[in-house]
């Protein structure tokens, strides 16, 4: 017996509990429990045992250290980074004040556009060219979602060569169609730019494969009706694939702004953030502050951490809202 | 022209479309390899070559020769393969727990384990740092996985698959005097060996495509993974294109094969939640 794979359950974490999924499984779960409240103190017990593993890893490396990281954020520290005295908030108040990290803040933000909009563009673009289902489609498919397969590490180096000034793979194709040589990753105005295609080629594989499977999860049916009721393909694109595809490209927006403000290999492999700090956002900065040369300002950088949090937080709460209002369940 | 000729001629022309994108989308990748197999007179010259003239595949042993990539796949590999193991027999447990077994603060460990998802592992980096250091981790292969043997997602993806069974399952085999224990791991886990395959090559990637960490808990060649080896490659004094190009295609080859071989799976693992 092979059960039906969890596709029709599948859905944002945060919903799992609220949102009833398809077909009696799910209903069945909470009745299927032994019928005394609680379970019995051998099912407690059962239940301790299989949880400790996760429980262990994540008080150890995920809860402890978050109550270590606002504890650091309160505290200025010595050259070496131990926490030497309170200071309460005067660390964040370092980050509202300081024009750098004014800098910091408008490069992230800037980094999250030039990164996010091409992803999602470029993906639903591929993502619709592959939809049709003609013969030998399944291996465009692939293709393009190939460069899902590379690392941060591997695309950024393999970008690093093609961008190298002078005599780099990209100035030689410019140099074919007559146009003067670019400084990539040296020009303040050209490495932010720079660094999100490099981060988009990768990150437009997996937008891909999450349009194509949204658009795969369209039933063919409204496709049909509207053409027998003679509508054109734009037609059909603007009216059906858009809007029943709303809520995977909010869940896209969501995860790949995350994602930039995650990205890090890309800039220390292409750019350490320069230059002048036009590429430095902010968790680069938090990882120059913490383990930069000569510099282990642990309270600063903590700070910077957990306002990183707090961004990501608030992202995830909102999308958690909207998600549950606005999905289009069929 | 007629009806089904000029249909031919659209599909002519919508396949050689696809295949324009297709090159532009994957020249990087062409490019990495056709640039291994060049010498780096070729590379360098201006403008470059766009094809190998000859096939120089010496670049391949003069890479390896000259940095510990074999060591750093091994590593890589030891790495990845520990942490699948990890994540695979955390997740099964947990979410088990977490679907077949009453307890009380269910819903509240539950949205514990999903909050882990939400914290960007780079705000927790420097007290994990301090902590692996405090440890006596850093070099060592205990830094490089254990704190990633469990996840909130893997139980997540599990306990999504483990719903999907019916409670009579649970139910005949505890009347045939089956402990959790046994139906979790002699039933149940045969029964996923799908869910399970998603969980695997997902994890896999993570953990072989890592790059913060390793870079933090590593500093020396013969303990970093292959990812700071490339890393290396590109910041060492020659920086030769060729031998960087045979590095990446050395270090990307396995997730090229696992990619082309487990798309499904793939697919399935990084929509769930994103499409119903």
């Amino acid at each position: 017996m092979t059960p039906a794979p969890a596709e029709g359950g599948t859905r944002m974490a945060g919903e799992a509990p609220r949102v009833a999924p398809a077909g009696p499984a799910r209903a069945s779960a909470h009745a299927r429990v032994a019928p005394r409240r609680r379970g019995s103190a051998r099912d407690r017990a059962t239940a301790l045992l299989f949880l400790a593993p996760s429980l262990l890893v994540f008080a150890t490396f995920v809860f402890y250290p978050l109550a270590r990281s606002i504890y650091l954020s309160f505290f200025a520290n010595d050259l070496l980074g131990a926490p030497v005295a309170f200071v309460g908030f005067e660390q964040y108040l370092r980050i509202v004040t300081d024009p750098r990290f004014a800098q910091v803040m408008t490069t992230t933000a800037w980094f999250v556009v030039l990164t996010v909009i091409p992803s999602i563009a470029i993906g639903l673009g591929l993502a619709l060219l592959v939809r049709p289902k003609i013969a030998g489609i399944g291996l465009f498919r692939t293709l393009l979602a190939t460069p899902f397969a590379f690392s941060a590490a591997a695309a950024a180096v393999v970008f690093d060569v093609f961008y190298r000034p002078g005599i780099g793979l990209f100035n030689g194709l410019l140099s074919y169609i007559g146009v003067p040589p670019v400084d990539w990753l040296t020009s303040p105005t050209a490495a932010l730019p720079s660094l999100a295609l490099a981060v988009v080629w990768r990150h437009a594989g997996y937008t891909m494969l999450v349009c194509l499977a949204g658009l795969e999860s369209i039933p063919d049916a409204l496709y049909e009706a509207s053409r027998i009721d003679g509508a054109s393909r734009l037609a059909q694109f603007r009216y059906i694939s858009l809007p029943l595809l709303t809520p995977t490209l909010f869940f896209l927006a969501v995860i790949s702004t995350i994602h930039a403000l995650q990205t890090f290999g890309e800039i220390k492999i292409l750019t350490h953030g320069g230059p002048a700090g036009t590429t430095t956002t902010l968790v680069y900065s938090l990882y120059e502050t913490a383990f930069g040369l000569g510099s282990s300002d642990y309270g600063l950088a903590s700070a910077q951490g957990v306002l990183l949090m707090l961004i990501v937080l608030v992202i995830t709460v909102v999308q958690f809202r909207v998600l549950g209002r606005r999905v289009f369940y069929a | 022209m007629t009806g089904s000729a000029l249909r031919r001629a659209w599909r002519a022309g919508y396949y050689a479309l696809l295949v324009a994108v297709a090159a532009v989308v994957l020249f990087p990748l062409y490019y990495a390899v056709a640039g291994s197999l060049m010498t780096d007179a070729a590379l360098v010259a201006f403008p470059p070559a766009l094809f190998p003239t000859e096939l120089a595949w010496r670049n391949y042993a003069r890479v390896m020769q000259a940095f510990p990539l074999a060591r750093q796949y091994v590593n890589s590999m030891v790495v990845s393969l520990a942490i699948v193991a990890g994540v695979v027999v955390t997740s099964v447990l947990s979410a088990y727990a977490f679907v077949f077994i009453d307890f009380p603060f269910r819903r509240t460990a539950f949205a514990a384990f999903m909050a882990t998802m939400m914290i960007p592992v780079e705000s927790l980096i420097i007290p994990k740092y301090l902590l692996v250091a405090d440890l006596g981790w850093i070099n060592s292969f205990p830094g490089l996985i254990v704190p990633f043997v469990a996840t909130g997602f893997g139980t997540f993806l599990m306990r999504q698959f483990f719903l999907t069974f019916p409670g009579e399952l649970r139910e005949a085999a505890r009347l045939d005097g089956c402990g959790h224990w046994r139906f979790a791991w002699t039933i149940l886990v045969p029964l996923s060996k799908h869910g399970l395959g998603v969980l695997a090559v997902y994890s896999f990637i993570a953990a072989y495509n890592q790059f913060f960490w390793p870079l933090l808990v590593t500093n020396t060649p013969d303990m970093q993974t292959l990812q700071i080896g490339l890393a290396s490659l590109d910041t060492a004094e020659a920086r030769a294109p060729s031998l960087i190009f045979a590095g990446v295609v050395v270090a990307i080859a396995p997730m090229l094969l696992l990619f082309y071989v487990f798309q499904r799976n793939i697919v399935r693992g990084l929509t769930a939640g994103a499409v119903k």
